[in-house]
């Protein structure tokens, strides 16, 4: 197949192109998330990103939490960002680092004002933004500017045997082109490890991948009190086939293909060696690995599927795919691109690669994926530790 | 011929079903993705959809390979054809 050499993304103000044009209300703590929702159900065509956290956090956990948040605001896929907090210096904070990248954003602190006047301000400035982001076009931007993440969910053995290696040959395909890609899910690589770590483009990267598996895994193996059954592999992975974290380790590492990594992020941290495959330490639960890898700047999601797997996220579209044909007959309105062929060998893995590049490029350009039909908006931050 | 079981690679000792379920005593085809070879095999088990079938017999303390990688340790003897799963394999890992 020839691969398209671009497609219809909205070009922003600091060179990203989104594959969006999301308007957000973004609150920075659980107590600001009234607030939020409120503008939202006011200003039509704003979705607001309520979540758990952002009160008494410290450390390495309050740095995750605002790089989630800048980086969520910052995403391509978002044309303006409202900011509402209960104090100002960490709303402003947040404000300034979002604009860094010149898009509109505005902030609002609750304290002083209540819940009723901080909604009637913020909504007048949502409202301007929304009917100016309405008249952003979509416009021709090269293949390269796709920042495309990936991370599996309800695996099974199908997923391993086919629609990891799916994705796995669109890395092949796509990786020359120029795209950003990433993967993450730093304890479902627990006995492929070692293989995975081979795969570091440089000495330098392949010692940082051990050194961040080695640390998530001594978290693991303190804090477990088990064997972990049920939790890892999941009653539904064990349902679909997987006896072992190892055999699910080896099928998830499929879906990287050939490909080495430049470099090993920290949870949501942006890129910056360039176009490439990256690894980010992150959680293997679903909307968290993906909400990291939106907040680290990555414009379209790839998700295989084994049992059916059904997350969404509220700025990056995930695409989702499987090869379970059980899972096509009883959940087919959460299957975006169907490699179920592969199984009988009526499809081989190079068309099935290709038909994902179709499907990838399709909902770039603007086609709603199932999670977004269906309304599926999770976004998760992850906690590292307790608060102060 | 249609494909009922799928192994990874050469070195593999179990294979994944792919059809909805084989039945017991069942003459199976089996496809070999490294290098595109075939084999066959009887089932000893029913067997459903994603879940794997031994091509050999296995002694407890034994390793399963799959994608030619050590994926566990045998627990509980396992005879050629017969299912492999969480009640006679587990984890070396946690």
């Amino acid at each position: 197949m020839e691969i398209p050499k671009s497609f219809l993304g909205y070009k922003r103000e600091n060179g990203r192109a989104g594959t969006r044009n999301h308007v957000i209300i973004l609150p920075v703590d659980d107590i600001s998330n009234a607030c939020a929702e409120a503008v939202a159900n006011n200003i039509k065509g704003t979705i607001a990103l309520p979540h758990s956290y952002g009160r008494l956090q410290f450390g390495a956990d309050l740095e995750l939490h605002f790089r989630t948040m800048i980086g969520t605001g910052s995403n391509p896929n978002v044309a303006a960002v409202i900011v509402i907090g209960i104090e100002p210096k960490w709303t402003k904070k947040i404000v300034d680092g979002i604009a860094k990248t010149g898009k509109p954003v505005e902030g609002f602190h609750i304290e002083r004002t209540g819940d009723i006047g901080t909604v009637m301000k913020a909504s007048k400035k949502a409202q301007e933004f929304v009917m100016w982001a309405s008249e952003k076009q979509r416009e021709e931007c090269p293949i390269s500017d796709l920042w495309i993440s990936v991370k599996c969910g309800e695996s099974d053995t199908t997923s391993g045997l086919a629609s990891n290696p799916t994705v796995g040959n669109l890395m092949d395909k796509l990786e020359p082109l120029g795209v950003h890609l990433c993967f993450g899910e730093t304890s479902e690589l627990t006995g492929a490890e070692k293989v995975c770590a081979t795969r570091g483009a440089t000495k330098e990267a392949s010692d940082k991948f051990m050194k961040t598996w080695s640390s998530y895994n001594d978290f693991i193996l303190k804090e477990a009190t088990d064997d972990l059954s049920e939790s890892q592999p999941t009653a539904g992975n064990i349902a679909g086939g997987l006896t072992t974290i190892e055999e699910k380790a080896f099928g998830n590492f499929q879906k990287i293909g050939s490909c080495k990594f430049v470099d090993v992020l920290e949870p949501a941290e942006e890129p910056k060696k360039g176009k490439g495959l990256y690894f980010m330490d992150t959680s293997s639960a679903a909307a968290e690995c993906v909400t990291l890898q939106a907040a680290a700047g990555f414009n379209i999601h790839l998700f295989p599927t084994g049992q059916g797997n059904i997350v969404g996220n509220p700025i990056e579209p995930v695409v989702k795919l499987t090869a379970n044909p059980l899972t096509v007959k009883g959940m087919g309105e959460h299957i975006d691109c169907d490699v179920s062929k592969i199984l009988s060998r009526e499809m081989n893995l190079s068309e099935a690669g290709d038909r994902l590049i179709e499907t990838t490029l399709r909902v770039a350009n603007g086609r709603l994926t199932c999670a977004e039909a269906l309304g599926h908006k999770e976004f998760v931050m992850t906690k590292l530790y307790r608060s102060a | 011929m249609a494909t009922d079981i799928i192994i990874h690679d050469q070195k593999d000792n179990v294979g994944v079903v792919v059809i909805e379920k084989i039945t017991s005593k069942q003459d199976c085809n089996c496809w070999i993705m490294e290098n595109d070879s075939s084999t066959n095999i009887q089932s000893m088990d029913e067997i459903p959809l994603g879940h794997k079938i031994a091509m050999i017999d296995l002694k407890e303390g034994d390793t399963i390979l799959k994608y030619g990688h050590d994926i566990g340790k045998v627990v509980k003897s396992i005879k050629k054809g017969e299912h492999v799963h969480v009640h006679n394999v587990k984890t070396k890992k946690w």
